[in-house]
């Protein structure tokens, strides 16, 4: 055999890759994969583009329909059959054309609603800096101070008694940064004692003399004014900020060795989260009068709240009591190794690790709490969900519209909610130092 | 030589109580203690001068007074002639029977989601998502009210199912088969009757039907009889390696008496038919009971379709893998692998779920319903003005239902939870 002898046939170049056959690429593919991988999964898929059809013929037209042009139910229906024909149904958004403001304001005085805008939009700016580290640790400053600015300006009136409140936590500050050098226990209890003295003695007289010398006041809103988004808002704004704390310190107090300590937080912890918050409600409306001094008679907003932020810090209480009992044994060992005080410990070492943990459940909580504060409908006020709703009803031209309020309070609730949740999600993703 | 000196001796000196640890914590305690019970004393000094400025004393008498108001649902006997007492109770029961219809159907529903939201089907996933994201994030008194309006306003009067008698058909016809009914009023499903029935007793407390009594009997005695045949077939697979075949015998042992018992006392439904105005045969369940009670479910059924999933996916891939390379079927992986692993995941959250459900279903003030907060807490309260005996005893009643479902189904967590060692 020669080796002059060629092979019978030998490629020189490369073929060019073949495209896959069409059932493994592209759209067919993505669909044999997803939606008929097996004849269960084509049963399931064609069940759900059933169900998907049910929904879109039964929604779609309604709000295709809409009229947004109109003075009362009756106007709409009319202007739908002339334009659609004798039996089609529509979305009547007139009616939040006309009532809008009740929703988001309730009966706030219509010349004051930059008030309530001007909460609103402080109150984003005072979240910043707290959500997003990347933000200059000034504006924290604001968000101490916007607290006080916010009751101040949704309920109006003087501001020396809200003045006289920030000095109080001033005279605290002082106290624990002048005393702090000589004495820490005696800074502690000088920072608690002397605000309490200065709010119980001291604000009376030196309000009416401030009043006299400056009248710094704008005008007063009652309470019975707030109604729709505004009241969920400050309901829910307020308990959040009031209820973290609180929480904090119930589960601190559950995981104590302490004896006392530990049963008085379980039995407080345990007591709120087995009755139902339409209970608690009942009490701010009902029973609190009997329990304070005779003739206290103070704001029921203020008495939903402190209740609210009671029932929300025995739940956060125990979302954190989980992120606590998760962390290794270690970790506090490894605090004492270090001589680092009870405080110091939890400050530096144990909370940051065990909020971290905790901040799913602690988010679902709040979301939760946002949510109950729609049951403040029961003891009289104008939530928006039921009672401004059934205000908007009590108006003969209103009568009868069911299904455009609930979408649309549905909708912003939905909207506030999935934002919060998403944002636990991202803090999730970012606190995560694990990698694994 | 230095010999070893013991601490200095040194009487107990004051200062001890608040920089020594040994005796801090005790110093703590009292200052708490005392803070507490004073504020204590201080609440129930209020309350008393409150109470005595009104003219009020703090008694439950009333609730033997004669009550003189109707309930529109009651499990048990009741006229306005009864007493306040037996209105809690009524409104009690109420309570308990929606918290569990509703937490027995939100489960079924919510494992039915989880399981599909993990899907490989894209569709079928995104739909669930879409529902869990809906209902979780929406009050859930939205969702209570959207039923209740649904059921008024869509729904037609009972009416409308009378049947033309020139055409021969209704405006609406039934639901499955002639059998369920919904009107504006009421939802009218099938009674269960019996035709050989053996009566009730009558305690003062309430009827209890002889026939449902004999036929839990039967379930019990059938589910121990299958256990000890199941427990007799580990047995005998541990000694000879050969597990008997059983599931004939099961189902046999399962539903074999339940049927003769059945077709003994005559069991058979009665689809509710039009008489005159209303619908009579069946049961009418009030629209108020419906709405809560889909509202509560489709709710609930959201978190637990979502505390199913994380269990689920809590369990990592090895567990599947190493139970197939054992050779267990995918059946026998489910049953003997992953649920044991994922219940153990599940269960607390769950709990918590169902005592969120028990609790919520006090909403029922929005659609009417007469549940504990609307016989105690409703109607009982405006008519004695006894506000605080009232909401006290109510928030007992609540406390102590939840203690009962959490130490229950703490029970069960022990059971399946891991055996360390």
């Amino acid at each position: 055999m020669s080796t002059s002898q060629t092979a019978a046939f030998v490629r020189k170049d490369m073929l060019p890759p073949k495209d896959p056959p069409t059932s493994q690429a592209g759209l067919v593919k993505w669909l044999r994969e997803n939606l008929f991988a097996s004849w269960l999964n084509t049963v399931l898929t064609l069940a759900s583009l059933f169900v998907i059809y049910l929904l879109v013929t039964h929604f779609y037209p309604w709000f295709r329909h809409s009229v947004w042009n109109a003075n009362s139910i009756a106007e709409c229906r009319t202007a739908i059959a002339a334009t659609w024909g004798e039996g089609a149904t529509g979305a009547c958004w007139a009616m939040l054309r006309e009532r809008w403001h009740q929703f988001i304001f309730g009966f706030y005085p219509p010349e004051l609603y930059w008030r309530p805008i001007a909460v609103f939009l402080g109150l984003l700016l005072a979240v910043a800096p707290v959500l997003f580290t990347q933000l200059p640790r000034q504006m924290l400053l604001f968000s101490l101070t916007y607290p006080l600015l916010a009751i101040w300006l949704l309920w109006g009136g003087s501001a020396w008694p809200v003045i006289m409140i920030a000095a109080g936590f001033g005279i605290g500050y002082l106290a624990l940064r002048i005393l702090g050098d000589i004495s820490a226990i005696l800074a502690v209890v000088v920072a608690i004692v002397a605000p309490v003295l200065f709010w119980l003695f001291a604000v009376g007289p030196l309000d009416e003399v401030l009043t006299k010398v400056i009248p710094l006041a704008i005008e007063p809103v009652a309470s019975d004014r707030f109604g729709g988004f505004l009241l969920a808002i400050t309901i829910g704004a307020g308990g959040i900020a009031l209820s973290l704390p609180l929480g904090i310190i119930l589960a601190l107090g559950r995981q104590s060795n302490m004896f006392l300590i530990k049963s008085f937080s379980v039995m407080f912890i345990e007591f709120i989260r087995g009755v139902p918050l339409i209970t608690l409600l009942f009490v701010a409306s009902l029973l609190l009068n009997y329990f304070l001094p005779p003739g206290t008679n103070f704001d029921i907003i203020l008495r939903v709240m402190i209740l609210v932020t009671m029932f929300a810090a025995a739940y956060i209480a125990e979302v954190i009591r989980g992120g606590l009992a998760a962390l290794p044994r270690g970790q506090y060992e490894a605090a004492d190794a270090l001589g680092l005080d009870y405080w110091k410990a939890q400050r530096l070492i144990i909370l940051p690790q065990a909020l971290k943990i905790s901040i799913p459940g602690i988010v679902s909580t709040f979301i939760g709490m946002f949510k109950d504060t729609t049951l403040v409908t029961f003891v009289g006020l104008f939530d928006p969900l039921k009672g401004i709703p059934d205000f908007i009803r009590a108006d003969f031209n209103w009568k009868g519209i069911y299904w455009e309020p609930f979408v649309f309070v549905g909708a912003i609730f939905f909207i506030l909610n999935f934002s919060m949740s998403r944002y636990a999600m991202y803090l999730e993703r970012k606190l995560k130092r694990d990698h694994r | 030589m230095t010999s070893a000196s013991d601490a200095p001796e040194q009487g107990f000196r004051l200062s001890q109580l608040i920089y020594d640890t040994r005796y801090r914590s005790l110093t703590i305690q009292v200052v708490t203690f005392i803070l507490v019970m004073a504020g204590a004393a201080w609440l129930v000094d209020n309350t008393i001068q409150n109470l005595n400025q009104l003219g009020k004393d703090f008694n439950f008498g009333f609730l033997s007074n004669r009550a003189g108001y109707d309930i529109g649902q009651q499990l048990i006997p009741y006229t306005n002639d009864n007493t306040h007492a037996r209105a809690l109770l009524v409104g009690l029961l109420n309570t308990l029977w929606v918290s569990i219809l509703g937490c027995a159907a939100a489960t079924v529903l919510g494992i039915f989601v989880g399981v599909l939201r993990l899907s490989h089907n894209w569709l079928v996933a995104r739909l669930m998502t879409f529902y869990v994201e809906m209902f979780r994030n929406i009050p859930v008194l939205l969702w209570i009210l959207v039923c209740l309006a649904l059921l008024t306003e869509i729904t037609p009067s009972p009416n409308a199912y009378k049947i033309n008698p020139e055409t021969g058909e209704s405006a609406v016809s039934m639901l499955l088969f002639d059998s369920i009914a919904l009107t504006n009023r009421y939802t009218a499903i099938p009674a269960i009757e019996f035709s050989n029935s053996l009566g009730a007793i009558d305690t003062a407390f309430a009827p209890i039907s002889l026939n449902f009594l004999l036929i839990a009997v039967v379930l019990i005695v059938s589910i121990w009889a299958n256990r000890r045949l199941q427990a007799h077939a580990h047995k005998v697979q541990d000694d000879t390696g050969v597990r008997p075949v059983t599931w004939w015998k099961s189902l046999l042992i399962l539903f074999g008496p339940l049927l003769v018992v059945l077709v003994a006392l005559g069991f058979h439904l009665v689809s509710p038919t039009l008489k005159g105005f209303n619908f009579t045969g069946g049961v009418n369940v009030s629209n108020a009971f419906v709405a809560l009670w889909l509202g509560l479910t489709l709710y609930t059924a959201a978190f637990i379709a979502e505390i199913v999933r994380a269990g689920i996916m809590a369990i990592s891939k090895g567990q599947t893998e190493a139970s197939f390379a054992l050779g267990l079927r995918p059946n026998r992986t489910m049953k003997l692998v992953i649920l044991p692993q994922a219940l153990r995941v599940i269960i607390p959250p769950l709990i918590s779920q169902y005592l969120n459900l028990t609790k919520n279903s006090s909403l029922a003030i929005a659609v009417g319903y007469m549940d504990l907060r609307g016989t105690l807490g409703g109607i009982t309260l405006n008519q004695t003005g006894r506000e605080l005996e009232a909401i006290l005893l109510m928030m007992l009643i609540y406390l102590a239902i939840s203690l009962t479902i959490s130490g229950l189904m703490n029970i069960y967590n022990k059971s399946v939870k891991l055996k360390e060692r």
